[in-house]
C-alpha cells in the first residue's frame, strides 16, 4: 500500500514496533487473568461482529433468529522501551470462531496455550491449530488451587506434544509466573529460529 | 429447526443487551475489504489538521483523531471508541485516503523479528 510509512518514517516518527503474542486455551483456563496478570494495562477488550453468514452453518444451531453476534477478544500490552511493545491477544474461547484466530495468528510471534488439567482435552484444539500453523508455542499448566498437580512430562504424554515444545507449570494469576510463561516462550521462538529448516 | 412461533423476540432488549443500533450503521453498511484490513497491532497516528475542511466526517472520525494525536494500535483504537474492529478498520479506510491519518503496518509474518530483538524482549520480560 503506497499510502503505509516506511521504516525509515516510522523510525523518526518513533513508531513502535508491535510483537503479537496469542494466549489461547479452553474456556475457563485462565486466559484473561494471564493477560491481567502481566499487563501494564487493565485488560482491553475488542470486539468483532459476526454476521451469520460468515459462522459455520453446522454451528448456529439455536442462534437462527440472530443475524449477528459479538465476539470480544479481551488484550492487553507491556512496554519494552520505546520502541518494542508486547501486545496479548487472548483468543476467543469459541471453536466456532476459529477464523478469528487466522486474523489474530497472522504475523503473530507465538502463543501459550494455557491448560487447565481438570480439563485438559480443552486445549487439544489450540494445540493442534498452532502445530497446524506452524506457530511456535508453549503449554502452560495452570495449577488452580485444589486441582490434582500433574507434572509437566506427564502433561506432555497427555497432549502428544513434540519434544521441543515447552510445557510449564504456572499460576496464571501470578505476574512473576505469567513472566516466566512469555519468557519461556520467546526463548523458543529463539531457538526455533536458530535451528537449520528441515530439508522436505 | 426449533418448533418456536415465528416472528421477532423482544428478549433480549435490555440494558445488557448494548446498543440497538447495528454496529455497521457508522459505516453506512460499508464492510472491511476482504484484504485491506488493517493489522489489529499496526499504529495509527493523526496528520496535520486538513486544508480541506470539507471533507465530511462523522463524530466518529473525529474520535480518532482525536485519540491518536500519539501513536496508537487499531486494537486500543477500537476499545477506546469501543466499536466493532471491523468498523473502525472501515473508518480508518476513510481517514487514509482523506490523508488524515498514517499508518504503520508491523513487518510482513514471513519476517520474524531478529534475535536483536527476540533478547531485548527477553530482557525487557526479566526485568519488569
Amino acid at each position: 500500500m503506497d499510502s503505509v510509512r516506511s521504516d525509515t518514517d516510522r523510525a523518526e516518527r518513533r513508531i513502535p514496533l508491535a510483537l503479537k503474542i496469542l494466549i489461547a486455551g479452553g474456556f475457563g483456563a485462565g486466559k484473561t487473568t494471564l493477560v491481567g496478570a502481566v499487563s501494564e494495562i487493565r485488560p482491553l477488550q475488542t470486539e468483532e461482529v459476526l454476521t451469520a453468514a460468515s459462522v459455520d452453518t453446522d454451528d448456529v444451531s439455536g442462534v437462527e433468529a440472530k443475524s449477528t453476534t459479538t465476539v470480544a477478544m479481551d488484550f492487553g500490552r507491556i512496554t519494552i522501551n520505546d520502541e518494542l511493545q508486547v501486545y496479548l491477544f487472548g483468543t476467543p474461547g469459541q471453536d466456532r470462531f476459529w477464523f478469528l484466530w487466522d486474523e489474530l495468528a497472522f504475523g503473530a510471534l507465538g502463543a501459550v496455550v494455557l491448560a487447565d488439567t481438570r480439563r485438559l482435552a480443552d486445549c487439544f484444539p489450540s494445540v493442534d491449530y498452532f502445530e497446524q500453523r506452524g506457530t511456535p508455542f508453549v503449554v502452560g499448566v495452570n495449577c488452580f488451587e485444589g486441582a490434582q498437580r500433574y507434572s509437566a512430562e506427564a502433561v506432555r504424554d497427555a497432549l502428544d506434544l513434540d519434544p521441543d515444545v515447552p510445557v510449564v507449570l504456572c499460576d496464571a494469576r501470578d505476574r512473576q509466573s505469567g513472566k516466566e510463561l512469555l519468557i519461556a516462550l520467546v526463548e523458543h521462538v529463539a531457538q526455533r529460529r536458530a535451528e537449520p529448516v528441515a530439508a522436505g | 429447526m426449533q418448533g418456536e412461533a415465528p416472528g421477532p423476540h423482544h428478549d433480549w432488549l435490555d440494558g445488557e443487551a448494548g446498543p440497538v443500533v447495528r454496529p455497521y450503521a457508522v459505516t453506512a453498511g460499508r464492510v472491511p475489504s476482504a484484504t485491506g484490513g488493517f493489522d489489529l497491532v499496526a499504529f495509527v497516528v493523526a496528520g496535520p489538521p486538513p486544508v480541506d475542511r470539507h471533507t465530511p466526517l462523522q463524530p466518529e472520525h473525529r474520535a480518532i483523531i482525536a485519540a491518536t494525536q500519539q501513536p496508537l494500535s487499531v486494537a486500543e483504537v477500537a476499545s477506546q471508541l469501543d466499536l466493532a474492529v471491523g468498523v473502525v478498520r472501515v473508518l480508518l479506510g476513510d481517514l487514509l485516503a482523506a490523508g488524515l491519518i498514517a499508518m504503520y503496518e508491523p513487518p510482513a509474518s514471513t519476517d520474524l523479528p531478529d534475535d536483536k530483538i527476540l533478547k531485548a524482549v527477553v530482557d525487557g520480560l526479566r526485568a519488569l
